[in-house]
């Protein structure tokens, strides 16, 4: 199991602010290791954020984001105390749910 | 005849080892799913029209609504360069980056549910100075703006 996310939602306004640091290698493949064999390709390709069942982005990434991936993001919606969760699958079929209270 | 009862035996013996498979817990149906939901063509293009292609849209039109915040002119490390992408144009779907000079064009595509702000942030990696863009479905139609980023070391060295 990979390591947890850290996530970090703020309620501003009627909005909700959520900041995501993922913890993943984000391998693009093109690399080769000390003996010119080519990394293996390890990513995360599809990432979704929920809040009270409903989804409040989805996405679909592709080896060129960053190694221990960032992403902020805004919704309306959202009251202090209440959860946002955070899911990732990477090209591996792995896969990490995280949830944080809103503050 | 024989042919024939062999080819059946074979057909046969393949569906067990699947189902066995399955049963095992080797082949992870959730795990395929994923694999089905995430565009491996899209993500597979060196071009703008090839990336237009596999998104299903046509050329996509300049756009002075969408802005780019915390965006560097120049990033000194190109394993890690931020991009935040602002959209104001009206029924925004989704919003993809797109970096011309990878390996590949397209980094990430994200969707746009109604209630969520076209207005997201993340972190790139760039091989190269190279052009970014930012491409944006609204109401079924594609925009798109670019902004030049110098990369003074690459992000896909090794």
């Amino acid at each position: 199991m990979a390591d947890p996310m850290r996530i970090r939602a703020t309620a501003v306004g009627d909005s909700t602010e959520v900041k995501v640091l993922m913890n993943h290698e984000m391998e693009t493949g093109q690399r080769k290791d000390a003996q010119g064999k080519t990394i293996p390709a390890w990513f995360i390709q599809s990432v979704t954020a929920t809040y009270n069942g409903k989804t409040v982005l989805s996405a679909q990434w592709g080896p060129a984001v960053s190694k221990n991936p960032f992403l902020s993001f805004k919704f309306k919606g959202g009251t202090k105390g209440e959860k946002v969760q955070i899911t990732w699958t990477d090209n591996r079929g792995d896969k990490r749910t995280d949830e944080a209270t809103i503050s | 005849m024989d042919v024939e009862r062999r080819k059946v035996l074979k057909a046969g013996g393949g569906m067990t080892l699947l189902t066995m498979l399955a049963a095992a817990g080797w082949l992870e149906p959730q795990a395929a799913l994923a694999a089905d939901a995430w565009n491996a063509a899209a993500f597979d293009t060196r071009s703008m029209d090839e990336t237009m292609k596999a998104l299903g849209g046509g050329a996509p039109a300049q756009s002075k609504d969408i802005t780019f915040f915390q965006t560097p002119d120049i990033a000194e490390n190109g394993a890690v360069v931020p991009v935040g992408i602002t959209s104001a144009i009206p029924k925004t779907e989704s919003i993809a980056i797109l970096i011309e000079k990878n390996p590949n064009m397209l980094a990430a595509v994200f969707d746009i549910p109604p209630g969520t702000d076209p207005s997201l942030s993340t972190r790139v990696k760039m091989g190269q100075s190279s052009n970014v863009y930012a491409l944006v479905k609204a109401d079924g139609k594609y925009y798109v703006a670019s902004k030049e980023i110098k990369v003074t070391l690459g992000g896909c060295g090794g």
